[in-house]
């Protein structure tokens, strides 16, 4: 059977959307005795390229930088050596070639949820007419239609992730940008989301760069995944990952589990023998030892 | 006011309950409104009519001395002699107009002000001790510096009340501006905003509820400062009239002044509460009880 991750980074024949190369970041620490500043690397010489309509997830230990790493793809901090490339052309600040969806929604609280799905069109000076059209398209892609009019606290978490992807998507962005978007959400609506997300993406085609520290996140929605680690916070893995799509109710399956330990022994950086790097072919999948179990 | 409209949720609550209970044909839903507000009407105002009705009775019965404290009908009757005579509207007007200067000029100069300071944090860096050391001296003690400065005249008047005015306005709008949520910022800025946009589609909005607040602190303060200045030099506005009544022994005229000087501070205060209300409708709602 074929392998279900591989490590060669090279997508035959996909065309680079993204390319990262030599970015770094560093702060200026005060140090804790005597004057002076100390230089804090949050990212040394990372390199990574994302291919046009893909799904890649970050995943790495808090302090990895991934978040940074997401900043500085957004323009919104500047780096201290290295250059980003969108479509060849280099990032200089924020632009809405890029669409950004934080944890914390970030909805504007006096705004009506259309108003809020329309706020960059506003920017971009949208005619009105025009804005709610492209509102109303995106409210119904992620099933808010009859929330237009509400207010974000009248929302639940959830109502709100979807509200802010649909306003990240509203301007028409190439890339989307997701810095941990579902961390704050229970586990129920949190896959509910994962999978909306996915049918999204396969409907808007847009390139997607995905923070998170969930592993099992990482694995359901990915195409690649990109490992971090920390000190100073660099990729250190990259991993294709070739589960089936569509994926919904994959999360139970041998495979599933398997991608998932081999991410983990990535991300503590455990010496793997040789022979574990292949799932056992014929090792049965969890539904048919529970089904056995039942039987018995 | 406040209090009325936390009671009367209050009430709706348990309204709703009973009506749950009791449900009947019989009362037509026109009635029962009716009978809802009259209910409502009733409890907020239970222990100010208690107050009237036993500050009618005890001057009446001599239990108080009515040269002291006059029956609230005497007082009733002064005002309505104030009223027919016009001295009273002549006091208003003059008042009206100080404390409109005042109060609207010390808004037109801390808003934008605040606004700025928020926005360029070093400058309000620099500023910030000098306007704590403004705010927090009292008002009144400076009062006699300000009619050195600008005389008897109106102008003294209106400064002072400018001075009561801007300094809470600042700050709460200084505050409202420099304590925006980062996360909105980085999400306008994300999409490219630019600083001016960002400031009125943003900054502005996100600071209203807490200008709000210092408008309404300020309002207050204005209608305090208008009263004393009036008191201290002053031969016309209603400071100097609750005051003059006062010396010539015109008790009931004098409470007269002093009653609508408290409804006026709460007609004020009651349409700040309404504008904020309508302005901050996306603020999550909490009944709020007092005032």
């Amino acid at each position: 059977m074929d392998p279900l991750i591989s490590l060669d980074s090279s997508s035959a024949g996909a065309e680079t959307k993204i390319e990262i190369r030599g970015i770094q970041k560093v702060y200026k620490v005060k140090r804790e005795s005597g004057g002076g500043y100390d230089d804090f690397v949050v990212l040394r010489d990372v390199d990574l390229d994302v291919y046009a309509g893909e799904f890649l997830t970050l995943v790495g230990p808090s302090g990895c930088g991934k978040s940074t790493l997401l900043d500085l793809l957004a323009g919104l901090i500047p780096n201290s050596g290295g250059e980003i490339r969108i479509d060849g052309r280099i990032i200089d600040g924020p632009a809405m070639d890029r669409g950004f969806v934080m944890q914390a929604y970030a909805l504007f609280p006096w705004l009506t949820v259309q108003a809020n799905v329309e706020f960059g069109l506003t920017i971009k000076k949208v005619p009105k007419k025009e804005r709610r059209e492209i509102s109303s398209h995106f409210l119904e892609l992620v099933g808010l239609t009859s929330f237009a009019n509400r207010y974000p606290h009248e929302l639940s978490g959830g109502m709100k992730q979807r509200v802010a992807i649909a306003r990240a998507l509203a301007f028409d962005p190439a890339v989307l940008l997701m810095d941990e978007p579902f961390a704050a959400l229970d586990a129920q609506t949190r896959e509910t989301l994962q999978d909306e997300l996915l049918d999204l993406w396969e409907k808007t085609k847009k390139t997607i760069v995905f923070v998170t520290h969930s592993i099992d996140e990482a694995v359901y929605l990915a195409d690649r995944i990109a490992v971090m680690g920390t000190n100073p916070g660099r990729v250190t893995e990259l991993v294709n990952i070739k589960l089936a799509r569509p994926r919904k109710g994959s999360r139970g399956s041998a495979e599933f589990g398997w991608i998932r330990r081999r991410i983990w022994q990535f991300l503590q950086r455990l010496e793997v023998p040789e022979e574990d790097l292949e799932l056992a072919p014929n090792a049965p999948s969890v539904a048919e030892v529970i089904d056995s179990r039942v039987a018995l | 006011m406040g209090v009325e409209r936390a009671v009367t949720r209050a009430s709706l609550m348990s309204q709703s309950l009973t009506e749950a209970k009791t449900v009947r044909g019989s009362l037509r839903p026109i009635v029962k409104k009716v009978l809802r507000v009259l209910g409502d009407f009733l409890r907020s105002f239970a222990i100010i009519f208690i107050i009237i009705i036993l500050w009618e009775i005890f001057p009446k019965f001599g239990w108080i001395d009515p040269f002291l404290l006059p029956a609230f009908s005497d007082v009733v009757s002064g005002f309505y002699t104030l009223l027919k005579t016009g001295e009273f509207f002549k006091h208003f007007n003059v008042s009206i107009i100080r404390i409109s200067c005042g109060f609207f000029g010390g808004l037109a100069l801390a808003i934008p002000l605040g606004v700025f300071m928020g926005w360029f944090k070093t400058f309000e860096e620099y500023v910030n001790p000098l306007v704590e050391a403004c705010r927090n001296s009292s008002v009144l003690t400076l009062y006699p510096i300000f009619i050195l400065l600008f005389g008897i005249g109106e102008q003294a008047k209106i400064a002072i009340i400018m001075w009561g005015t801007t300094w809470v306005v600042l700050l709460n709008t200084i505050a409202g501006v420099k304590n925006v949520d980062p996360v909105l910022i980085k999400s306008a800025r994300s999409m490219g905003i630019r600083d001016l946009a960002l400031l009125r589609k943003v900054v502005l909005p996100a600071a209203i509820p807490s200008i709000i607040t210092g408008i309404r602190l300020g309002a207050a303060n204005s209608i305090l400062i208008l009263i004393a200045a009036e008191m201290i030099g002053s031969n016309s506005g209603l400071g100097f009239m609750i005051f003059y009544f006062e010396a010539r022994y015109a008790i009931p005229e004098m409470y007269a002044g002093v009653i609508f000087l408290a409804l006026m501070g709460l007609t004020v205060h009651e349409i700040l509460c309404r504008v904020e209300n309508r302005l901050t409708a996306w603020h999550e709602k909490s009944i709020y009880f007092g005032t």
